[in-house]
């Protein structure tokens, strides 16, 4: 029976940016998807005729152009559009802009407070050192501290000189980024209230954690070192929506002579004397490979994947406790007209970027209490943006695409499992919400796609729907992600790695572990990674 | 001390977005005068390179008089009666040294000392003072005020300014009407009545030359244009764009914030950050008067020598300008980058502001070369020119401060 040299599970963008690159490599690779697509939380996918949904994931910034570039993805379709900035609406009628001019930013700022539109220049300064000193290491494989490999060794002095070079007064700044609530960092730089909120957003998304928990500043971080086409910070939408971007990956890899077997879920990792020899799928067949690589989360492969009793203890009770906790929802909408927002100018650039109805960093960490209490949110904070005012592919003329992420919904309901009508109280908080600042909006809509972390889990296969594959917190970073003593992409077992974002640098559709973790497979096979560009400069 | 604005202030000004370059109070003069209509951004106004013709507007201020709309020049008034202490404590120099009446150049540091602006000091009454700059400073005013009884506030909209720098410039303000304006010397400033309210004339400038400079309320800023120009007429004054002033200004040996240094709230590489010494602004420094922002660190760096750069004037043998130009010792070792570079109609020599590595510039000044990309027909003319270290000014006018001064 045929024997393929590797074997990904999930054909999410980290998947296939692995299989990709070993394929190019000259490997035989096969990708089983449970799905009838490929995509993982980054597909466009029609569930209402004419309309396209980026259903999971829904703008793009930190996807790495290197990795673009390489597997040739503008050729298979790909473009990513900067989009315009976006608002933070106020409860008292106004709303607060985010200009990419600089000065229009300044005088948006100016509004609220003269005072922080002038610390605005300070603030940006300070956030984008920051991201000058993690961007270099997204493509690198974060060392072993305890191995005395001269590779890790290599690296930790890498780490430690970049460290070094640090002043003392950026070396305090980036241990509080790495510790602090986003709540506090901010309150450094701002005095106004939705200007704070303005940021805190980024410090949140996507983490169970509310703006005046420590470890929020450096999310924050992570959602700032992206860019478009060079310029950092920006986020963009991918053209066709976020599918579009695992499509190109799909084609890419079918035109090196890739495989890609769609509705085949894996029951479990095929394990012969401690070393991964296939996949079992669903149905019973086994499917054999020289060596398995997991785009799932760290959780769902050695906990439902992988026999208890082929693992460490140690290991295990890690993979146990690491955190991977729902904290965020998604509501699709397919539109007939583009919503009014009476108070937006009808002109406003704002249309086309990302809408927030949460102006104060209290509004945030009150949405949060109801996430402890395991509830969704009451007055849920939204991340929504309208992708089809930019991009003429996802809907008919004149109709629209809203995407509306959602926090905070817990993965349980005061303990209990969500169940229908949970769900559609969770909409109806959303729909609320966005109503209150857009007369008329309910009458607009066409199709509405609601996801809760109950749906995205049993879709996707993200535990409890983190759309991180694990907290981005200190303690789950660089060589401690997924766990210590396995950052390396490689696994207890022989044979079996992790390309998904459990593992360095983390999820965000970066795209960086599956490539990294190729570089991993490549080095111990003994094959070239010439195919592989080194991370762009950063100068 | 807050500085939130009233919500309904703050709904009218939502429309900004539509206009991401703001004219001045005296865009409608200016934009008629824009023949070639070459503008640049300023601090998100529209501001002009050249009005008609950069060579000519750049003769007109060493030969008659030449208006440039200084407005979007970032301003605070500073009042109260801790202004003095406070200012003194926040700037490099003396400021209990300066009069009412009086401008200081000065510059200002953060607590590790490195510059954050430089700029002018303006002692409006005792306790008034105006402070302009390039860049915007209102969080670290503020900040820096805490326990001083002062009042910040940003008037950049609110008041308008115009530089009239030039020879002839003093004949037209008298011939304007402006009363007394014969009595300011180098520095000094007086208020002056001007339709209905009054405004400031300071003997300063940024040209080398005789000049003044002009503050009105935004409201009476179009009268005192017309009033100018009417009385300039027969004196050639002429309006100008920065391409021309900035011609001038390297003349005048004078340097510019994120043009010749890169000031210390917007370096993101941390090496870019400079001290007052390391361009040229250690004159600034008193160490015998008291606490000021960075003194420590500025002490300290001068005394265990970590003063890292230089800013230096150089002459290069020649005629092409270096701008940008690398700078070496011996022809091999990079030691630093022209930051501004000319041929001086009035020096007649090809002038150059770098920046160089110590002791490249400081004790080390020989053998010093730039090399010269000249783009020439889609051809780089290579040239690797001697420079010559050479003190600032390049040109040293006597009408700048000639008392009285000259009709031209």
């Amino acid at each position: 029976m045929k024997a393929w040299d590797a074997i990904v599970i999930g054909g999410g963008h980290n998947g296939l940016v692995n299989a990709c690159y070993l394929q190019r490599a000259g490997l035989d690779v096969l990708v089983v998807e449970k799905n009838d697509w490929v995509g993982g939380a980054a597909t466009s996918r029609e569930l209402t005729p004419g309309f396209l949904y980026s259903n999971c994931s829904y703008v793009c910034s930190l996807f790495r152009p290197e990795i673009m570039r390489d597997l040739e993805l503008p050729r298979f379709g790909l473009q990513v559009i900067s989009y315009e900035g976006g608002a933070v609406f106020t409860r008292d009628g106004d709303y607060l802009a985010n200009y990419r001019d600089h000065d229009a930013h300044r005088r948006e700022f100016a509004r609220f407070s003269k005072r922080d539109a002038e610390a605005y220049d300070r603030y940006s300064r300070d956030v984008t050192r920051q991201c000058r000193f993690i961007q270099p290491l997204l493509m690198r494989t974060a060392p072993d501290p305890t191995s005395l490999k001269p590779r890790d060794l290599g690296e930790l002095l890498y780490l430690g000189k970049k460290f070094a070079d640090l002043s003392s007064e950026e070396m305090a700044l980036t241990l509080r980024f790495w510790t602090m609530s986003i709540s506090e960092f901010l309150d450094e730089y701002f005095e106004t209230d939705v200007i704070k909120a303005n940021f805190a957003l980024s410090g949140i998304i996507g983490t169970a954690l509310g703006p005046m928990s420590p470890g929020t500043a450096y999310v924050l971080l992570h959602h700032y070192m992206g860019e478009v086409d060079g310029s950092v910070g920006a986020w963009g939408y991918a053209r066709g929506g976020m599918g579009a971007i695992t499509k190109a990956l799909a084609a890419s890899f079918k035109a090196s002579g890739g495989t890609i077997r769609t509705g085949a879920e894996v029951d479990h990792v095929l394990v012969h004397g401690g070393k991964a020899k296939g996949v079992v799928l669903a149905g019973g067949e086994e499917v054999y490979g020289k060596l398995v690589v997991s785009n799932a989360d760290v959780k769902r492969t050695f906990l439902k994947l992988v026999e208890e009793k082929e693992l460490p203890d140690i290991f295990l009770r890690r993979v146990k406790n690491f955190k991977i906790r729902g904290s965020s929802g998604k509501v699709n909408i397919a539109l007939d007209s583009l919503p009014e927002f009476p108070a937006l100018p009808k002109d406003s650039p704002v249309y086309r970027g990302d809408m927030h109805f949460t102006d104060s960093i209290e509004r945030m960490e009150r949405a949060y209490d109801d996430w402890k209490a395991g509830r969704w949110s009451a007055d849920p904070f939204l991340d929504m943006v309208i992708p089809t005012t930019l991009d003429p592919t996802m809907a008919p003329p004149g109709k629209h695409f809203m995407s509306c992420f959602v926090q905070y919904a817990p993965p349980r309901i005061a303990g209990r499992e969500w169940t229908d009508a949970d769900r559609d109280g969770f909409a109806e908080s959303v729909i609320a919400q966005i109503a209150e600042y857009s007369p008329g909006f309910r009458d607009r809509i066409v199709h509405m796609e609601v996801r809760t972390p109950r749906e995205i889990e049993a879709e996707v296969g993200l535990t409890e729907g983190n759309i991180f594959q694990g907290e981005l917190t200190f303690d789950q970073l660089l060589f401690n992600r997924p766990v210590p003593g396995y950052a390396q992409y490689r696994s207890p077992l022989s044979g079996l790695y992790m390309c998904g974002s459990s593992t360095h640098p983390g999820g965000g559709v970066m795209g960086a572990p599956g490539r990294n973790a190729a570089a991993e497979i490549l080095r111990d096979l003994a094959k070239s990674t010439s195919h592989m560009s080194p991370a762009h400069d950063v100068i | 001390m807050t500085s939130q604005l009233d919500n309904a202030a703050r709904t009218l000004a939502q429309s900004h977005f539509r206009t991401l370059r703001l004219g001045t109070p005296f865009q409608p003069r200016i934009d008629a005068l824009a023949k070639t209509q070459d503008w640049y951004n300023w601090a998100g106004y529209r501001a002009p390179h050249s009005l008609w013709d950069e060579e000519l507007e750049y003769f007109a201020i060493r030969s008659q008089a030449a208006l440039f709309d200084i407005s979007p020049m970032t301003k605070y008034r500073i009042e109260g009666q801790d202004a003095e202490a406070f200012l003194d404590r926040v700037t490099l120099r003396d400021v209990t040294k300066l009069r009412s009446g009086r401008v200081q150049y000065t510059a200002w540091c953060d607590d590790e000392g490195f510059v954050l602006d430089d700029g002018t000091l303006f002692r409006l009454s005792p306790t008034r003072f105006r402070l302009c700059s390039q860049e915007r400073h209102l969080p670290w005013l503020l900040d820096s005020a805490l326990g001083f009884d002062v009042i910040v506030e940003e008037e950049t909209e609110a008041v308008a300014g115009l530089a009239m720098q030039g020879p002839t410039s003093f004949a037209v303000l008298r011939d304007a009407g402006f009363a007394g304006v014969e009595k300011l010397k180098i520095f000094d400033l007086a208020e002056f009545p001007h339709d209905g309210g009054t405004i400031v004339i300071s003997r300063t400038g940024f040209t080398g030359d005789l000049g003044y400079e002009l503050f009105v309320l935004a409201d009476k800023a179009l009268s005192l244009w017309d009033r100018l120009m009417t009385a300039g007429e027969l004196r050639g004054v002429r309006a100008i764009g920065y391409n021309a002033l900035n011609r001038a200004r390297l003349e005048a040996g004078l340097i510019v914030a994120n043009a010749d240094f890169t000031t210390a709230e917007h370096a993101i590489r941390t090496d870019r950050l400079r001290m007052p010494d390391e361009i040229g602004l250690g004159f600034m420094i008193d160490p015998e008067k008291g606490h000021f922002n960075g003194r420590r660190a500025i002490l300290e760096a001068r005394a265990k020598r970590k003063l890292r750069h230089v800013l230096v004037g150089l002459e290069i043998e020649g005629n092409i300008p270096a701008e940008h130009a690398i700078v070496y010792h011996k022809k091999s070792q990079e030691v630093g980058l022209v930051s501004a570079a000319m041929w001086s109609p009035m020096a007649k020599r090809n002038i150059a502001i770098a920046s160089l590595a110590r002791p490249y510039g400081d004790t080390m000044v020989e053998d010093l070369w730039v090399e010269i990309y000249a783009m020439r027909e889609l051809q780089y003319q290579k040239l690797m020119k001697r420079a010559k270290v050479m003190a600032r000014p390049f040109i040293k006018l006597d009408r700048r401060t000639a008392n009285p001064p000259a009709d031209f």
